[in-house]
């Protein structure tokens, strides 16, 4: 089994696993920050914001991801030379790559996460926007104070999807040139074709081993959490 | 959309709507004026760069083989999670644990694994022991991981399919006499299949999106194409546009026919479930924790 501490040693696994989580966690917080704008805007009463929040969605969520990932180093740095890092700095190409991954994967995903906060709002009854308008709340503390946490409680299980989503789909930042998990398990496997079977299990269960706990915990949330009525 | 969540304006919100409303024309208008300015300033807006697209030659030599490419690996790619995911979907709801365990092991593993994990692996796996031609290796692997993934996806379908059935169902199956077997394959699988109809329509896009997974394994398909227009032109970022908005139309189709597909299902009442919607990321698993709130249903075989 010297595949196994191979992958400790000379290929450094842990360490691209760690990449695939700093990618996930960062990605998922500014996924999470635009997906709320966006559905905010879905559901305001201001129809032009109506309409650029169904556009972001409709057009995000039907574009591959990997398409996004690509265009945003060949297209935006490449091409338009938007970069995302110091320029001077030694570590600048690595710095860059995943930075613009974490664009990508933040982009394409707030689409998904905007559908799962609206689904969370159809879960509150309407009651409790009837009631938080009766005392005279205005449409964005009807929101804050009332909707939305409600809402949100509501999404945590879609929410959890979207996460373990995310976790998977990091992989495609190797395209770009960051080394996450899948670009290692590539490497490894050009290396050492005549164990590629291990090689893909030790990759696997590290993506089980991540994402099952998420689905587990996000599954207890939904119901610790959910709105009792 | 008709909300609850504000009141009919009156004059002071109306002014107010229109404000903000006015203010974001001009946001969108302004970024949208800074994004062309940049591209022209980068010199991507001139002719050279986007007539390509209006000759023959770009489409017929690489849009539309890109395209056709995009859809064979997505077309066997559902075919085949369709068949598997059936079995696994049923294996995983039979009464005996040595069939109902091994399917959801399975199931479970493919569904936590990422899909390019998978075609990375299934390509060395047929290069190394030479199972395909050269020319349909790229092809074999993007099936194989986009069955994988899909089909159990298909099977979670499936079972929260039959989950979200009336318990009455399977109750009435077994008062008329029918075994275990029967009931599932008489009763049971067609409703859920029906009620399934709707998202399995909406994973296509889903299957549609992922086969550009391919370009990492040098599958020819629409992202490739783009690539190899933008070499040979040199307007790899028009190439990038032109081949986004072949994906975002050809998927919003595919959407919208999934829709319909759901509002007909609900309509024509042919299945006792209500249609499972057509949600990109793991309906499914929604879908199970949907049922399982859902007090009437279940009923399982």
């Amino acid at each position: 089994m010297d595949v196994i501490s191979e992958f400790f040693s000379e290929y450094d696994g842990l360490g691209a696993f760690k990449t695939t989580i700093y990618l996930t966690v960062v990605s998922a917080l500014f996924a999470l920050l635009i997906g709320t704008v966006v559905a905010v805007m879905r559901v305001s009463p201001i129809r032009v914001l109506q309409v650029i929040g169904t556009l972001y969605v409709n057009i995000v969520r039907n574009t591959p991801l990997t398409l996004v990932i690509v265009f945003c180093n060949l297209g935006l740095f490449l091409q338009l030379g938007v970069s995302l890092a110091n320029k001077d700095s030694n570590t600048f190409i690595t710095d860059n790559n995943f930075r613009l991954a974490v664009l990508g994967l933040s982009v394409y995903h707030a689409a998904f996460v905007a559908e799962a906060i609206r689904s969370g709002v159809n879960t509150v009854p309407l009651g409790q926007a009837e009631a938080a308008r009766a005392i005279g709340l205005p449409f964005l503390k009807t929101l804050r104070y009332v909707v939305l946490p409600q809402a949100f409680r509501g999404a945590i299980a879609p929410l959890g999807n979207v996460l373990i989503a995310l976790t998977k789909n990091s992989t495609v930042a190797s395209v770009i040139g960051v080394t996450e998990a899948s670009a290692v398990m590539k490497v490894m496997m050009e290396n050492r074709p005549d164990v590629i079977f291990v090689v893909f299990g030790i990759f696997a269960i590290g993506f089980v081993i991540l994402t099952l706990p998420v689905g587990i915990l996000f599954t207890s949330m939904s119901k610790r959490l959910a709105v009792k009525r | 959309m008709s909300s609850v969540l504000f009141d009919a304006p009156g004059p002071r919100a109306k002014r107010t709507y229109r404000l903000v409303g006015v203010a974001s024309i001009v946001a969108v208008a302004l970024a949208l004026w800074f994004v062309i300015g940049k591209l022209d300033e980068k010199g991507q807006l001139t002719a050279a760069k986007w007539k390509p697209f209006l000759t023959g030659e770009i489409w017929t030599e690489y849009l539309i083989p890109g395209l056709i490419g995009t859809l064979t690996a997505a077309a066997i790619a559902m075919v085949l999670a369709l068949t598997i995911g059936t079995l696994l979907g049923v294996g995983r709801l039979s009464a005996q644990p040595w069939i109902r365990l091994p399917c959801g092991v399975v199931v479970e593993f493919f569904r936590s694994v990422p899909v390019l994990l998978m075609m990375l692996f299934t390509y060395a796996l047929y290069a190394n022991y030479d199972l395909f031609p050269p020319d349909r290796l790229a092809l074999a692997a993007v099936v194989t991981g986009l069955t994988l993934y899909n089909g159990s996806v298909v099977a979670e379908l499936v079972r929260s399919g039959v989950h979200s059935l009336p318990k009455g169902q399977s109750e009435a199956a077994m008062a008329i006499g029918l075994t275990t077997g029967k009931t599932m394959r008489l009763v049971l699988l067609p409703q859920a299949i029906t009620a399934m109809l709707p998202a399995i329509v909406g994973q296509l896009v889903v299957v549609l999106k992922d086969t550009a997974l391919g370009y990492i394994i040098t599958y020819e398909e629409l992202l490739r194409k783009a690539e190899q227009i933008g070499n040979f032109k040199v307007n790899l970022l028009p190439a990038l546009i032109v081949v986004g908005a072949i994906f975002v139309i050809v998927n919003y189709f595919v959407g919208v026919i999934a829709q319909r597909v759901e509002a007909r299902t609900r309509r024509r009442g042919h299945t006792a479930a209500p249609p499972l919607p057509p949600d990109q990321i793991d309906q499914a698993a929604v879908a199970i924790a949907a049922a399982a709130a859902d007090p009437r249903s279940g009923g399982t075989a």
